[in-house]
């Protein structure tokens, strides 16, 4: 007897007990709609962490100034600044692992416009700061390498600062005043939301390191080119120890450090604290699909229960199809059939039920979800294996039925 | 030649300690074209002969020669290929499946043969066609009447050509007007197309109908006789007749 014909004597049985058959796959349906729904829950707060990562720069190396030694007394860490804008430069042109690098001067003051003002952050910078933290301008544009050799009075506006002054109108154009200095508001800066320890990384405002120094900040420096801080990217695909390493031995040979004496300057990236993160939420996504993976077994035992009281039940049949010439593997073969299709029809039902519960979740819990091929491969090919399993035993029970005896069965 | 040739055909059953001789060395032959009821109390082997007979059961010991060929060291694979050539079965409870055309039901051996689809719609029709039912084609079991279910059941059994049809109490479950239209059925069958029948039943009334009675009796055959058969055909005519005198 060909597959063919056997599949559709297994559809026909099916279709002779159509509650049945629903209600069977109904565990199939939920244990399946569960996976996909819980993987997608997962798979969507990975994917959040993951552009978290992709916001906060998981390839950024933050050069701070560091320990400072008077007289045998160490002072703490950024006392003094160690580190100046030209190291940023350095850094550029010999490390080959680097992007580029921004010397940061950070302070803080208010911000005026009109009658209205607000406290927030300066940071002088170089051009190259958007691209380290792969930030854009909305509206407006950026400062350019000649406006901060000319010290130009030009502002870039974070999101948060552009609505505390000037609420829904265009500042681009208008004029603000830091520390009494008039600055032309040249653009606004994309929404970057908020950092990994909840600071708004939108109430800030972008100078010219040059403006910065000479007219804002100025006066609390010691040296003319020093800064607190070198913010630098890694090129994609670079190694980011190497690069690390060779960041230090650089800035090691800059400061004229000898071998016994510590680093003048701290080198952090956050790769540590968003792996964390990310294994974090990997473990949840695992947690979610096993806890899922229960009702899908829970399905198959489901399958398996009815197969067997349908073995019992149609043992008459077993034996009439035995006598008519049905060998033992046909009807092996059919009953297996006939779990197969019920795990396989109940899991394609399951995905669609999973999608749309994704979706719901998505919608009304207001996570982000993401249905995955994979998930859905996978929840196809672990139904069919469910069917095989779980069937197999009472398909075998009935091609091991003597003929005598299943057609006397009552 | 004879279809079936048993010598000392010997089954025992294991219930628990007790060894049951279902039965005890029966040996006869059947020959081509012969009608032949089988008779006897319950217990005195005769289902356990039938099942020997219609190869769904192995005997304990002694042989059976079916068609020439010996049946006693088959496997169970090759003795349901034996049952699906060449033996066709009609029970007392007709055995149809049920929520399923009539149609389909007699297409069944056909699909365990590997008929490709069309020959098997073809030939299950032309079968349903000989025992008068071409117009029920598409009807369920539950909507057919017991006759008409038998002769489903019937057909089921023919539609392979079998040498050998083996009917169990085929009557059992029908009023006597349907059974005398079953056996006409069957007697139509032998004569017409020469197919060998055994038949068990209880019923004279029925037995008087074949050519050839055995009786059995604690597992061993104790009489075969041979009588003309009464004609079905013209019983049924005559009950008819009566009948419509009677309604008259």
């Amino acid at each position: 007897m060909s597959f063919f014909a056997t599949l559709r004597v297994a559809l026909a049985a099916l279709r002779v007990n159509k509650l049945r058959s629903a209600l069977t796959m109904l565990g199939i349906i939920i244990g399946v709609g569960a996976v996909i729904t819980m993987v997608a829950v997962g798979a969507g707060a990975q994917a959040r962490v993951e552009d978290q990562i992709k916001s906060l720069g998981s390839n950024l190396i933050i050069v701070l100034s560091g320990n400072f030694t008077a007289g045998g007394a160490r002072q703490g860490s950024g006392t003094q600044l160690t580190i100046t804008e030209d190291d940023a430069y350095a850094m550029m042109r010999e490390v080959q692992g680097v992007q580029v690098a921004a010397p940061i001067l950070r302070g803080s003051s208010q911000v005026v416009f009109g009658n209205s003002n607000w406290a927030t952050q300066i940071q002088g910078t170089s051009p190259e700061y958007l691209e380290t933290r792969q930030w854009e301008v909305g509206s407006g544009k950026a400062f350019d390498q000649s406006q901060v050799d000319a010290s130009a009075k030009v502002v870039l506006l974070g999101q948060t600062v552009a609505r505390s002054l000037f609420g829904e109108a265009d500042p681009v154009g208008e004029t603000v005043r830091i520390r009494r200095v008039p600055h032309t508001v040249i653009g606004v800066l994309e929404r970057k939301g908020q950092s990994m320890v909840g600071q708004d990384q939108d109430d800030t405002v972008l100078i010219p390191i040059t403006t910065a120094r000479k007219r804002v900040l100025g006066g609390q420096q010691v040296k003319s080119r020093n800064v607190g801080s070198i913010t630098v990217r890694v090129r994609d695909g670079a190694d980011m120890a190497t690069t690390e390493q060779e960041m230090r031995d650089l800035m090691r040979q800059r400061h004229k450090l000898a071998a016994n004496q510590e680093d003048d300057f701290f080198l952090r990236n956050l790769s540590e604290v968003l792996a964390a993160q990310e294994a974090s939420s990997k473990v949840l996504a695992y947690l979610l699909a096993a806890i899922a993976s229960v009702s899908l077994v829970v399905g198959g035992i489901g399958i398996m229960n009815i197969m067997l009281v349908s073995v019992t039940e149609r043992t008459r049949e077993i034996g009439l199809r035995m006598a008519v010439g049905a060998r033992g593997r046909d009807i092996l073969t059919q009953f297996l059939v006939e779990a197969v299709t019920l795990a396989l029809i109940g899991g394609l039902i399951g995905i669609v039920i999973g999608a749309i519960a994704s979706m719901a979740v998505g919608q009304f819990a207001g996570w982000r979800t993401e249905v995955s091929i994979a998930s859905v491969v996978l929840a196809v090919g672990f139904s069919g294996a469910i069917g095989v399993f779980f069937g197999f035993y009472p398909a075998r029970t009935a091609s091991r039925l003597a003929p005598i005896d299943a057609l006397r069965h009552e | 030649m004879a279809l079936i040739e048993t010598r000392q055909l010997t089954k025992v059953y294991h219930l628990g300690e007790t060894e049951v001789r279902a039965l005890a060395g029966v040996s006869v032959d059947v020959t081509e074209g012969e009608f032949v009821a089988v008779m006897g109390p319950s217990g005195s082997g005769k289902s356990t002969f039938m099942n020997l007979i219609g190869c769904l059961d192995v005997p304990t010991s002694g042989e059976y020669r079916f068609n020439g060929e010996d049946v006693a060291g088959l496997s169970t694979d090759a003795l349901a290929g034996i049952r699906n050539r060449s033996i066709g079965f009609v029970f007392q409870q007709f055995n149809l499946l049920p929520r399923t055309s009539a149609l389909a039901n007699v297409e069944l051996p056909l699909l365990y043969g590997g008929v490709p689809p069309a020959e098997r719609r073809e030939r299950a029709q032309r079968t349903l066609e000989q025992v008068g039912l071409a117009t029920r084609a598409d009807h369920h079991p539950a909507q057919l009447s017991g006759g008409q279910q038998q002769r489903v059941a019937i057909a089921r059994a023919l539609v392979n050509d079998p040498k050998l049809i083996l009917a169990d109490e085929p009557t059992g479950a029908l009023d006597s007007m349907t059974s005398l239209e079953v056996m006409a059925l069957l007697q139509q069958l032998n004569r017409d197309d020469g197919i060998t029948i055994v038949l068990v039943t209880h019923e004279h009334d029925v037995a008087k109908f074949t050519s050839r009675l055995l009786t059995f009796r604690d597992g061993k055959l104790v009489s075969d006789t041979r009588n003309p058969p009464a004609d079905a055909a013209a019983a049924l005519a005559a009950r008819r007749a009566e009948d419509s005198t009677v309604s008259a």
